[in-house]
């Protein structure tokens, strides 16, 4: 992976699992001039003949993928989170509702994508591609899981949407133990029993950032990466309610309908606990760096441990 | 009740647009990030707009009969926070806000964060529509403001573009203006590449809009198309303005890497001599 030593970008490892399926003629790539930024540009730069280009027109894009995708091609689409959202309705129903398959991939998602303000930062992507029938819901936390993810996406026999992120954050997986994640599972990164942080995205890292304050002061945590919103490994989150007793959420993402909100209804239908949900507090986001506004926002580590601790107190 | 513009004369107006220029450098060199490129194609045309035409006031940002200018490429954001702060209504202080947390001005422009800002953009596509309903609003109002909106030449490829130019047509909209900043590139590349528009005015035209184009960096061009503007009855105008991305700072002229990407501390001296 390219990306230094300080860690990586998710939309790093879309980028470079485009190009891993480069011999694969079946794969298209489709651009709303934002290659550059989702990283599909990369894979535009070595087969131009298999790169479509449809300009600023999210709409078009979308349909356009479902039309190659019944002639037998495999259509990995992206632009921003954000403006995927322009094409909603398209996804709806020219691409869910028909089940057909092509892969839709949001970058710069969530507030951390940071100084180009509210209308860049995506916080209800997740929530509103989670409630169309057929979807799979992605949102890998660094560039080596990404890549992992999105090459699994290759066989995968839905029509999905991958939410990736602009900046870097410390890797949590390595080449190898990437091999081990598959959609639909959660990946267990720590143990603990006492409570259970279910993370995805630039949060993950947070997450177990905020184990390890955990443990300092006896309390031992397990930290899930939930890379899948949809389908939800429930058997996972059932489990963990069942042996810790307690759990936190914690997304780049509206505490409205994301995986806060997926967690929430699995724990109501199956095993009741308390839960408490680190997000976006039903607000907008603004212009500002994405660690400033991770702080403003109540979304860093420390934030984390003090819902574990409210968690805990309310079992 | 405020007047038309600031009562400048040529001469003054271009020099206004540069140190509009200097500010958008300075802004973008500042945080490390923004847009200059789309910034400093549309400079010119929004000093003539502001300098010439537009009936604002910074005493009273929200008069309800204010004229309204509507960026639609909201990532031009440091070209209108320049202007707002020659027509008084920012100040140096909020300048150097660009981009940082809890500044007036935010990384794409925003009505709810800066005063004088009259639509929340970022999101291409949509300033016309706006425009369309702020000209219907005053047209019911009995008033004589106007609105002026403008958009990149990118930002025609959205479909949305195309509903309001239909409309405009249909309502017969003869207090809207459009200016299109036709500088022939967009964020990954040039537009030939990402997705061709051929001839801009041509596809005004078939709709049914009045339409002039203009070399967008002669100052006397714009102020007139302006005025031509204000004469079109019956229907919408259009202004195609001819500009060169990133006018003004050679290594960004026509350079697609300069979209959305900031200069060097280099690059920013050669910048400030090259706009002094
Ligand atoms: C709906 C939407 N899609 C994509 C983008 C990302 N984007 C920001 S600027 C830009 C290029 C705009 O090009 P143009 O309209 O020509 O503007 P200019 O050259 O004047 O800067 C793109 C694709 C966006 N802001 N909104
Ligand atoms: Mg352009």
């Amino acid at each position: 992976m390219s990306a230094p030593s300080g860690g990586g970008a998710s939309r790093d490892g879309y980028g470079a699992a485009l190009l891993e399926m480069l011999d694969d003629d079946k794969v298209v790539v489709l651009e709303a001039d934002l290659g550059k930024s989702t990283k599909s540009c990369l894979f535009r730069a070595e087969k131009p003949s298999h790169t479509v280009s449809l300009g600023i027109a999210e709409q078009n894009m979308m349909l356009v993928a479902a039309g190659m995708s019944t002639s037998g091609y495999v259509p990995f689409a992206s632009t921003f989170a954000i403006f995927t959202e322009r094409g909603f309705e398209q996804v709806r129903n020219g691409i869910a509702r028909p089940n057909i398959v092509v892969h839709l991939c949001g970058s710069h998602g969530g507030i951390h994508t940071g100084t180009d303000g509210s209308s860049a930062q995506s916080i209800e992507d997740l929530a509103i591609y989670r409630t169309l029938p057929n979807m799979t819901v992605l949102h890998p936390c660094d560039d080596v899981s990404a890549k992992a993810l999105t090459l699994a996406l290759r066989n995968h026999d839905r029509p999905s949407y991958m939410r990736t992120a602009r900046n870097k954050v410390p890797r949590s997986y390595s080449d190898e133990s990437s091999n081990e994640l598959k959609i639909g599972k959660g990946y267990v990164h720590r143990t603990g029993d006492d409570v259970a942080i279910i993370a995805c995205g630039v949060m993950v890292n947070e997450a177990l950032e905020a184990a390890d304050l955990l443990a300092k002061s006896g309390i031992q945590a397990t930290v899930v990466d939930m890379h899948t919103i949809k389908p939800l490994d429930t058997n996972l989150v059932t489990e963990l309610a069942k042996r810790c007793g307690a759990l936190v959420t914690a997304e780049d993402h509206s505490i409205i309908g994301g995986l806060g909100g997926a967690v929430a209804e699995c724990l109501v239908s199956h095993y009741p606990v308390p839960l408490e949900r680190i997000g976006v507090q039903d607000r907008f986001g603004e212009s500002g760096g994405s660690d400033e506004l991770l702080e403003m926002l109540n979304m860093k580590a420390k934030n984390i441990v003090d819902a574990a601790q409210r968690a805990i107190s309310r079992t | 009740m405020a007047e038309r513009g600031m009562g400048l004369e040529i001469p003054e107006l271009e020099s206004m647009a540069k140190r509009c220029r200097r500010n958008i450098v300075r802004m973008v060199y500042g945080i490390g990030a923004g847009h200059p490129g789309g910034s400093l194609s549309a400079i010119d045309m929004l000093t003539g707009l502001y300098g010439h035409r537009l009936r604002v006031d910074s005493d009273n940002p929200k008069w309800s009969d204010r004229d309204r200018f509507i960026m639609s490429k909201g990532h031009a954001s440091p070209g209108v926070y320049s202007i707002l702060h020659e027509r008084g209504f920012l100040t140096e202080d909020d300048l150097s806000s660009f981009r940082k947390l809890g500044g007036s001005c935010q990384g794409h422009v925003d009505m709810k964060w800066c005063p004088g800002v009259d639509f929340s953009a970022g999101s291409l596509g949509m300033g016309l529509s706006f425009g369309i309903g702020c000209s219907l609003a005053a047209k019911l109002d009995g008033s004589d403001r106007t609105s002026w909106v403008m958009l990149g030449d990118g930002e025609l490829q959205e479909g949305q573009v195309w509903e309001g130019v239909m409309s405009a047509v249909h309502h017969e909209i003869d207090n809207l203006t459009v200016i299109v900043d036709r500088n022939g590139i967009q964020n990954d590349d040039f537009c030939e590449t990402q997705m061709r528009m051929f001839d801009v005015s041509e596809k005004f035209a078939s709709f049914g809009w009045a339409v002039m184009e203009i070399d967008g960096h002669d100052m006397a061009q714009v102020v007139d198309a302006i005025d031509w503007a204000d004469q079109v009855t019956g229907g919408p105008a259009c202004i195609v303005m001819h500009t060169v991305k990133g006018k003004g700072v050679s290594y960004m002229e026509n350079n697609p890497k300069f979209h959305g990407a900031a200069p060097n501390e280099e690059q920013f001296i050669l910048a400030m001599e090259e706009l002094s």
